[in-house]
């Protein structure tokens, strides 16, 4: 009976036409990945064309100079790593603590609805924006000058809507029997979310500081604003201290005359790309080691 | 072998009351789920609440250790009483109040981020520090009592969520009895478990009755008739009869007990 269904011929059809379209799905889908990962390898392969030649450990330790094949990038990368470290600081317990309070804290009302779309619309504001309001804000309101405080403080500014969105994510995706356990226990709210939700949402919230602190690394134009330096010959000894950062440095040697600078730039973009890979490896790998104790 | 489900013992002894309700009524929003409810609820005894679906028994059984007001929009009036106390009292807090009175709930929910050992000192870290010597006393006893012990003793330290489903209950049951309550509360808690895991629970729950006063929901009506000796029989937000398990499932005072009981509707 199954069999005679199975070869009967409008059964067939259907099939057949089922198998068309499930392979054009498949092949549209395979497109859709192969297409942006040839475009990525098309620049790293033009970066490692045209920089590779520069790219040693000398070009990694040493300072800008007039001489194009003396410019190192230490500054820049330095420059790169502090700001990094200070933004998360500023915008991770910031975002965390923001999204602990609108989802655990917080009761849905007006202001709350009001809240969640303002941030959602925060995260689509330029990020040339959010420079003008640094530049205003940090460095000649708060006085903190052209240094990496007010950068990092910018940047932090720039992904903390979207750490927050992220972190509100997470923070929904713990179901909320496990909450009910824990105050069944005796548990106050605080050692609820710290000790149950605050675990489980970790890695969660950990994949979307990733994004938001890669994009940060990225990031130009605010820093252009506040006034990162773009010729530095020394490496900042505080959070007080001028800076530069690597894509400051590179948009730099691109807008110099001499063509030898372009392949110094190349060699940055391969310093920058690599440093937020190995940023990346890290955090991916902190996150699964907290999703392997989570689970 | 479990006893019989129309069984004929003697009734149980009245013992002091643990859990008092005077005219306790439940809202969520604007919608009323309980309307006036009250009972005595005995102490060391197993008290059943049954009812079919959406009669407001969760609501109940959440009221006693002040979950319903958890949700948002859920506001309750009336008195419950433990030892006599009310427990809606202004100087009550609501988190000292759910570490005497202990809940399980419908679906096994052990904390999946711990280990057995940590499941079982949940409570007791969230709240407090514990001496290595004492967690390890605190573990096996509450295992122990849990029935649970001894298929878990040699992997305390896997996670919890590795244990089957009715393992997990009982861990759950663990967590609860290692707060050391004197009141457990549990919310159909056999609801989402195999007819042997259930009754390993039905088992336990006799045991434990002599250490606590257990309120169990359920809507399986044989379940009530072999655990409990007191049942509740809610019928839209109203309690219809509450009496002696006994007395209620062989001659209930009121039709729509029988009704239900014989399977009339439900």
């Amino acid at each position: 009976m199954s069999g005679a269904q199975l070869s009967s011929p409008t059964t067939a059809t259907t099939r057949r036409r089922g198998l068309y379209s499930e392979r054009a799905f498949y092949a549209l889908a395979l497109l859709s990945i192969i297409l942006p990962l040839a475009m990525l390898a098309i620049m790293l392969l033009g970066v490692l064309k045209n920089g590779g030649a520069r790219l040693s450990w000398d070009f990694i330790t040493s300072y800008p100079s007039r001489k194009a094949d003396h410019a190192g990038i230490l500054p820049g990368l330095v420059g790169s790593l502090y700001l990094m470290g200070l933004t998360a600081l500023i915008a991770l317990p910031l975002g965390v603590g923001a999204a602990i309070y609108l989802e655990e804290y917080g009761k849905q009302s007006r202001m709350s609805r009001l809240i969640e779309v303002n941030i959602a619309n925060l995260a689509g504001v330029p990020s040339i924006v959010y420079g003008l309001l640094g530049l205003g804000l940090f460095v000649r309101i708060l006085h903190f000058g052209r240094s990496l405080l007010a950068g990092a403080s910018t940047l932090a500014l720039l992904v903390l809507p979207m750490v927050v969105l992220v972190s509100r994510e997470a923070l929904r995706t713990v179901p909320r029997g496990l909450r009910e356990a824990a105050f069944a226990l005796g548990a106050t709210q605080w050692q609820t979310i710290r000790q149950v939700v605050l675990p489980i949402a970790y890695p969660g919230i950990l994949t979307g500081a990733i994004l938001a602190l890669s994009r940060a690394i990225g990031e130009t134009a605010p820093l252009v604003v506040i006034g990162a330096l773009t010729y530095i010959t020394f490496v900042p000894d505080g959070v007080d201290a001028p800076f530069t950062a690597l894509p400051i440095q590179i948009f730099n040697w691109v807008s110099r005359p001499q063509k030898a600078f372009i392949v110094d730039a190349a060699a940055g973009i391969v310093v920058l790309v690599l440093t937020m890979l190995i940023l990346n490896g890290v955090a991916i790998y902190l996150r699964n080691r907290l999703q392997k104790r989570a689970s | 072998m479990r006893p019989a489900v129309f069984q004929s013992t003697p009734p149980p002894r009245p013992s002091p009351v643990k859990l008092g309700v005077d005219q306790v009524r439940a809202w969520f929003g604007s919608h009323q789920v309980l309307h006036g409810i009250d009972m005595q609820i005995p102490e060391q005894s197993v008290t059943a609440i049954i009812g079919p679906s959406g009669c407001g028994k969760s609501t109940l059984i959440r009221s006693l250790n002040r979950m319903h007001e958890l949700t948002e929009g859920a506001r309750l009036e009336g008195r419950i009483t433990l030892d006599g106390v009310d427990v809606y009292g202004k100087d009550v807090d609501p988190v000292l109040l759910r570490r005497r009175v202990g809940m399980v709930f419908q679906k096994p929910n052990p904390f999946p981020s711990m280990s057995i050992r940590d499941n079982v000192l949940a409570g007791l870290r969230l709240t407090r520090s514990l001496d290595r010597s004492r967690a390890a006393e605190i573990t096996e006893t509450a295992l122990r009592g849990a029935a649970l012990w001894d298929e878990v003793k040699d992997r305390l330290d896997t996670p919890g969520v590795s244990l089957s489903g009715g393992q997990q209950q009982r861990l759950c049951i663990a967590r609860s009895l290692a707060v050391a309550p004197e009141v457990l509360l549990m919310d159909e808690p056999c609801s989402a478990l195999d007819p042997v895991a259930t009754s390993r629970i039905e088992d336990l729950i006799h045991t434990l009755k002599t250490t606590y006063t257990i309120v169990i929901v359920t809507h399986n009506m044989q379940q009530a008739a072999r655990v409990s000796d007191y049942t509740a029989f809610l019928l839209t937000g109203e309690l219809v009869e509450f009496s002696e398990t006994n007395r209620l499932f062989t001659s209930p005072r009121d039709t729509r007990t029988e009704d239900y009981i014989t399977g009339k509707f439900g």
